[in-house]
């Protein structure tokens, strides 16, 4: 891979029929540029609960994925509500989810740490009133 | 085994347009919970599961999953049909319940997807 490939979608807030389309063609063009299921499928997560964050909690926002030779950087910001307390929101089974996202399957409160389980380098910062900036990057060789 | 075996057990309708012969299923997880899908799920189980919205075929693509059943009767929305046929992935709908779906398929031999890590 001569140059990096940067995709970038913006992400509408609460549209839960297009949820996880970008997600998707971030996940085949990694998988057109022949990399490695496992990092395909990890990656693949981590866009997927990002988007779904993006839709569920901060009325959308931009998903952006910087594929280079050895790694993928994931990067979702949003103009949302952001999170007060990201120790807590970083709790399995904590959520704020709405009823409507419980009654799709999600806000089970395992999206965020389920993003970092799946990162090499995890970072999230956020400001209540402001947004939330996260960032994944996941090496392609260990 | 192979999801026509598996639609025959579970007396499935199937919205394909594979062969269901050919898409073999080496496990299976059940979940109504699509965060916990993501968590817990492997790469190549059988989804089963009573949601029937477009989230869950997007959850299927994701996670490399072969094929998904519709358990309880329920009918899919027609976006959740069509965006499975877009990606080929085989749709299963069984009347039973969950409980029963999974019954069957594991008194027929078919392995759980997940198992749970040992705590030290």
């Amino acid at each position: 891979m001569a140059e990096p490939v940067s995709l970038e979608y913006k992400i509408e807030g609460n549209d839960y029929m297009v949820a996880g389309a970008a997600s998707n063609n971030i996940k085949n063009t990694l998988k057109m540029l022949g990399i490695e299921s496992d990092v395909c499928r990890r990656a693949a997560v981590v866009t997927y609960e990002a988007e779904m964050n993006l839709v569920i909690h901060a009325g959308g926002g931009i998903l952006k994925a910087l594929i280079s030779e050895d790694k993928i950087e994931l990067c979702t910001v949003d103009e949302g509500p952001g999170i007060p307390d990201i120790g807590k929101a970083m709790t399995e089974g904590y959520t704020t989810a709405s009823d409507h996202a419980r009654e799709m399957g999600f806000g089970a409160g395992m999206g965020l740490p389920n993003i970092k389980r799946n990162s090499d380098v995890f970072e999230i910062e956020s400001t209540p009133g402001v947004g939330t900036q996260l960032k994944s990057t996941i090496l392609f060789q260990k | 085994m192979n999801l026509k075996e598996i639609a025959e057990i579970l007396d499935a309708e199937a919205v394909s347009g594979a062969d269901l012969a050919t898409v073999d299923i080496p496990n299976a997880y059940a979940c109504d919970l699509m965060s916990d899908v993501l968590a817990f799920c492997p790469p190549g189980a059988l989804l089963l599961t009573g949601l029937t919205n477009v989230q869950i075929v997007r959850t299927a693509q994701m996670l490399d999953l072969p094929a998904v059943v519709f358990v309880r009767g329920k009918k899919p929305l027609e976006e959740t049909l069509a965006l499975a046929k877009e990606n080929g992935i085989p749709v299963l709908m069984t009347k039973l319940s969950l409980y029963e779906t999974c019954g069957k398929l594991f008194a027929k031999g078919l392995e759980p997807g997940y198992a749970p890590t040992k705590e030290a």
